[in-house]
């Protein structure tokens, strides 16, 4: 984990409430794709922790949506202020477990954290296919992205109006895929949990304290015992998820 | 340079900043980012007799300038932090630390304390008497004089160390409490714990906590807590130690001034994981600027 301050060099809207940032700044302590970020934003006590969209030659992108004041404090920055980031948080993906053929799989905001795994895995050769599932063809974002990268990509749309018609698990069916990776809204994760042939690993989001450890704020039961989602997670295998609420 | 160290019940500190119990773990996550043997010392995440997983989650919710956390002490049990985390903390803390104990029974807060009297590594207990008590319907040990009073009787028959009971502010009269614990024998008093509060969110139209209700920390309790240490160090003999969203140099001095020997961080911690090292650092600039030569002369400087 790192402290240091960031600046924006870019902050610009993806869809109605979906913005992307990019930061520049010391990202030497961001090792894994599905780690998070933790931003301390002036007027709010606690930080918001953010997935990490990519990273590459100190620029970090972050892919966030509205939904609350600090967010909305968020989407109303400008180029050249800066924020005082905890970089390098939680554990990130497991790329070793991938096998030839993964599937990623992202659910609204959980599709940012899946593009810096795209993008590692097919920088050692993958052949990598990608399933985004939004509610409606305006909530779309990233889809050229991933397909600039060589993914085989897959949008979804819960109403129909985009791509294939319902969730990812309903595209997810049809696909053969040797491991996967997804993040996206509990409903969900759950639905893959359940129809998943292979075994895979999930990125969950909780309300958080701290980010890095210290509070026991986020933490979860597990197979094997309990764990914090911001230090031992956000990402969990298949294989140790109890799924309680 | 002024001089920093102050006495907490017979043990010399360098500084008297000590990151409060729940806000630092057992100090590792904290050891990777600075020297935690700058600090005067830390209160450990506070320990019961047996492992708990403590609420379910959400167990966070935002404030203005604070903080709710309804975390339920999930703590790995009294043998567990005896036989793996003080070993592990060892390897990065040289100095006494001081020991956070919570019960939901009278024995289990002298079961607890009694395992962890045989450690040198501790050198406080500091017993948390805000804990629901399970044969007294529930009500808080810190409500009520007598029940603290007798936690306190309990636990110094099994230990030699210094007793520190940390008080509840969720209380109608504080002094009296704290009277009826040094009356039973308490070496130190610290105070404040969190304020009971809830947040509930508007689209959901449900307490944002799973808990419904958590403990307010953070910068908007600070005069809450100065103005309850100056009452708790005006009607007792023994040490205070104070707390409650402190977050500056300036507080600390504050915090003294209202009569605290030496004051925990709590909050602060979770959100600038320096913020004591930070504290330690500015403190000998703005002792300067107020005229701060030794900081034991400000203890209860203000009548």
């Amino acid at each position: 984990m790192k402290q240091s301050i960031f600046e924006i060099k870019e902050n610009t809207a993806l869809t109605s409430n979906v913005y992307k940032m990019v930061l520049c700044g010391d990202t030497s302590d961001i090792t894994a794709s599905g780690q998070f970020v933790n931003i301390k934003l002036e007027g709010f006590f606690l930080r918001r922790p953010i997935s990490v969209c990519d990273c590459e030659d100190g620029l970090l992108t972050i892919v966030y949506k509205v939904v609350g004041s600090g967010t909305e404090v968020m989407a109303k920055m400008h180029i050249g202020e800066k924020l005082d980031v905890l970089t390098g948080l939680g554990n990130g993906y497991d790329l070793e477990k991938s096998g030839d053929t993964p599937l990623l799989l992202g659910g609204g905001v959980g599709v940012p954290p899946m593009y810096m795994l795209a993008k590692k895995l097919i920088s050692q050769g993958k052949k990598v296919s990608v399933i985004l599932g939004f509610n409606k063809k305006d909530e779309i974002f990233y889809e050229d992205e991933f397909k600039a990268l060589g993914a085989d990509v897959t949008v979804c749309t819960a109403d129909g109006s985009y791509g294939i018609k319902g969730f990812v698990t309903d595209a997810m069916k049809n696909m053969n895929y040797s491991y996967f990776y997804t993040c996206g809204p509990e409903p969900m994760l759950k639905a893959i949990y359940s129809v998943s042939e292979t075994s895979g690993q999930f990125s969950f989001e909780e309300r958080m304290g701290c980010g890095f450890g210290a509070c026991m704020g986020c933490s979860c039961k597990t197979v094997t015992g309990y764990k914090r989602i911001c230090k031992e997670g956000p990402v969990l295998e298949k294989e140790e998820i109890l799924w309680e609420k | 340079m002024g001089k920093m160290n102050v006495n907490l019940c017979g043990i010399e500190l360098s500084n008297p900043i000590i990151p409060a119990s729940g806000t630092f773990g057992f100090g590792y996550e904290f050891a990777q980012l600075y020297d935690i043997n700058i600090l005067g010392t830390f209160s450990f995440k506070g320990t019961t007799k047996d492992p708990r997983f403590g609420n379910p989650t959400p167990r966070i919710a935002e404030c203005p300038a604070g903080m709710i956390n309804a975390v339920g002490l999930q703590n790995p049990g009294v043998e567990k932090v005896i036989s793996e985390e003080l070993p592990k903390l060892a390897k990065c803390f040289s100095k006494k630390v001081m020991a956070n104990v919570s019960g939901f029974a009278v024995e289990d807060y002298a079961y607890t304390c009694e395992m962890l009297d045989k450690c040198d590594q501790v050198g406080w207990l500091e017993v948390n008497v805000s804990c629901p008590n399970v044969h007294g319907g529930g009500m808080s040990f810190g409500t009520q004089p007598e029940a603290a009073a007798e936690v306190t009787r309990a636990v110094k028959k099994v230990t030699t160390k210094p007793v520190i009971i940390k008080l509840s502010p969720n209380v109608t009269d504080i002094v009296s409490i704290a009277k009826a614990c040094e009356d039973a024998g308490a070496d130190g008093i610290s105070l404040i714990n969190t304020m009971l509060g809830m947040r509930i969110d508007l689209r959901t139209r449900k307490p944002v906590i799973a808990n419904k209700m958590g403990g307010f920390s953070g910068s908007a309790i600070f005069p809450v807590a100065v103005r309850m240490v100056y009452q708790v160090a005006n009607a007792v003999k023994i040490p205070v130690v104070g707390m409650g969203g402190v977050s500056s140099a300036e507080d600390v001095i504050e915090m003294m001034l209202a009569g605290a020997t030496a004051v925990e961080v709590g909050a602060a911690n979770l959100v600038n994981p320096y913020a004591c090292r930070d504290i330690i650092n500015d403190l000998p600039k703005v002792m300067e600027k107020y005229g701060i030569d030794n900081l034991s002369d400000i203890i209860g400087g203000v009548k």
